[in-house]
């Protein structure tokens, strides 16, 4: 096609059809969210109350915002089968810092801080010792889940300072978690767009020798994306860790899974090199209605894993219905 | 690839295992005695099963995390079956492992057919299995079965564990096919080099269909014994148990990218695992504590084992 084809073929695309080349899984996940609301309203209208809503989208914000880092490192052609051990044990971390009496800027910082460490060593052990992903994350899921059990033997943190409840405030009465979750999704969407680091992380994922070849330094920046899904791990454990009165020290169950699959049904492609984080995003908030809808019509919630596993075979196999007909 | 450098590993690996056995007798008196080490090789089979064939998977370069689930999802229809629809054991027992067989093939079928990398499929299907267990379940649990039942996982042939003859069978089958037969050939080849092997006229599709299929079949297998062995169905048993096969194969010595690995290297790896949980829970660590050495161990060997052979790059 010669460049003045392919100009005029744009032209005659709307503005929608333009829209929905580049983000048809996002699009597609929100009529999928519009849709639910719709259906499960008229069924029940109890769904929508302020309560229920406050539980979709504040109550799972953590997921979303853990979901970004995720996303980054998926897009560079990894995993991190981890996060869920590793949010468990910096909640843990956080929630003993924050009884120990050290101001709530400590207690918000550390996890932070110790979750980029942690997966500083993640993306060395990939990168440089050329360990595959799933093999240290595996390691380091067992490391994690195991360690924290056997130092806190599974104990309640209680007695939490009402200001370090970050996820229970309300500024202008909308929930924090709520804040961050649009904030960072919105940050990190521009970034990786429009940034020459961001777009480097999608060259990584999708043709790693014509990355090199362009002068990206392809180790360290897998190290640099697995430090910044650290730091998203950090924050979505704030959120996490601030939403009860109480931090119970362990893993939350499958939370790993929870995660990968916002990020690869919200678009981010499982052989790299594509997808957004605002996919993700929709897609946690998806997760979040559906189980809730399970129960407001009356589904009994023992389903729920059983439908989000069909939801993910089913989103796999079309992203790779999807490539075969791009090729 | 040469066979004395494969040898090499498990030769490493077998003076590996006899030192740790022997700094484990002398910690602790309780360690190396006959009831100990019998009671040992029967916690090992479950596991056991599904590494044995998991060395086929990983040798193929591809990864099975669905087993766990299949496991679980097995363990809950035998209870459904047997309890719910008032099938005899025994058929229940043989439909079980029919659905577990399907389960692993279905793996096969949309890792071959849609070419979805089997990190990914697996962990779709351990989502999906695990939740059809759950769901069916409902989190009920199934008791009382009759007592012949408990002779595969709580009885004893000859003075040696039931479910330890079926381990041994099964690692002797897969040794022969993996080392002396086309097929293990074949595996060998997908491994090292799929598109070299399709175009040398092997039906790669085909073998890695039933490759996944025989792992299902191994988790199914597990299930039934892991019922015998506690006397009761969960939807959550099982869980985790992917980890545990996985460390066994690739301490075998078996590589994560395909093309190499033995039944000897595996079934070495899972009694080097299960002798360090053992040995480390009568030195007083908690079981929580052996887990974290389980992934540093994971981590640490193939972390040497680039080191040495720095051909892992791909």
């Amino acid at each position: 096609m010669t460049a003045e084809a392919q100009t005029l073929g744009r032209r005659e695309q709307s503005w929608f059809g333009r829209l929905f080349a580049g983000y048809g899984q996002e699009i597609i996940i929100l009529g999928a969210i519009l849709l639910l609301f719709v259906v499960v309203w008229s069924i029940n209208p109890r769904f929508i109350s302020p309560n229920n809503l406050n539980t979709i989208f504040s109550g799972n914000a953590y997921i979303a915002v853990a979901a970004i880092g995720m996303s980054m490192v998926i897009i560079t052609g990894n995993i991190d089968v981890s996060v869920g051990a590793l949010i468990g044990v910096l909640a843990t971390i956080a929630g003993t810092i924050a009884v120990s009496g050290y101001p709530v800027w400590v207690a918000w910082t550390a996890p932070i801080l110790i979750g980029i460490a942690v997966n500083f060593l993640v993306g060395v052990l990939v990168a440089y010792a050329r360990i595959p992903s799933i093999v240290v994350t595996l390691g380091m899921l067992s490391i994690l889940r195991g360690g924290l059990i056997s130092v806190t033997g599974g104990a309640w943190i209680s007695n939490l300072p009402p200001e370090f409840l970050l996820a229970q405030q309300r500024p202008l009465g909308i929930p924090a978690p709520i804040y961050f979750m649009v904030g960072l999704t919105i940050l990190a969407a521009f970034w990786m767009r429009y940034s020459a680091f961001g777009r480097s992380i999608y060259a990584v994922g999708g043709n790693p020798e014509a990355a090199r070849a362009a002068g990206i330094p392809i180790e360290r920046r897998i190290v640099q994306v697995f430090m910044i899904h650290g730091a998203f791990a950090g924050l979505a454990t704030i959120l996490f860790a601030t939403q009860l009165q109480v931090i119970q020290s362990t893993v939350p169950p499958n939370l790993e899974l929870t995660v990968i699959t916002a990020s690869v049904i919200g678009g981010v492609s499982i052989l790299g090199g594509s997808g957004t984080v605002i996919g993700s995003t929709l897609a946690a908030i998806l997760f979040a209605a559906i189980g809730s809808a399970l129960i407001f019509v009356g589904i009994s919630a023992y389903w729920l894993r059983a439908v989000i596993g069909l939801l993910i075979l089913a989103t796999v196999l079309a992203d790779m219905a999807r490539r075969r007909q791009a090729k | 690839m040469n066979w004395k450098a494969i040898l090499r590993h498990e030769t490493i690996l077998a003076i590996l295992v006899v030192l740790a056995l022997v700094v484990l007798a002398a910690q602790s008196d309780r360690f190396f005695t006959p009831e100990n080490l019998l009671n040992q090789g029967r916690l090992m089979t479950e596991v056991g099963l599904v590494a044995i064939i998991m060395t086929f998977v990983i040798a193929t370069g591809g990864i099975d995390l669905s087993v766990g689930s299949i496991l679980g999802l097995v363990a809950i229809l035998i209870g459904v079956f047997w309890q719910n629809l008032g099938l005899p054991l025994e058929a229940a027992i043989g439909l079980g492992l029919v659905v577990g067989t399907l389960a692993g093939l279905f793996n096969g079928f949309i890792i071959t057919r849609f070419g979805v990398p089997p990190l990914i499929a697996t962990l779709a299907t351990l989502a999906l299995y695990r939740g059809l267990a759950e769901g069916i379940s409902e989190a009920r649990s199934v008791r009382g079965y009759p007592d012949w039942f408990y002779v595969l996982g709580q009885g004893q042939v000859l003075g040696v564990p039931t479910q330890l003859w079926i381990l041994g069978l099964v690692a002797i089958l897969a040794a022969i096919v993996l080392g002396l037969t086309s097929w293990g050939r074949a595996t060998y080849a997908i491994g090292s080099n799929e598109t070299a092997a399709r175009f040398s006229g092997i039906r790669v599709d085909r073998v890695k269909m039933a490759i996944y299929a025989a792992s299902g079949f191994a988790a199914s297998l597990a299930a039934v014994i892991f019922v015998s062995r506690v006397s009761t169905t969960r939807s959550d048993m099982g869980t985790g148990l992917e980890l545990d096969a996985i460390t066994a194969v690739v301490l075998g010595g078996t590589s994560i990218f395909g093309g190499r690995g033995t039944i000897i290297g595996t079934v070495l790896g899972l009694i080097m695992v299960q002798a360090l949980k053992n040995g480390l829970s009568l030195a007083g660590v908690r079981g929580d504590g052996t887990i974290v050495l389980i992934g540093a161990v994971l981590i640490l060997t193939i972390l040497i084992s680039n080191l040495f052979h720095r051909d892992g790059n791909r």
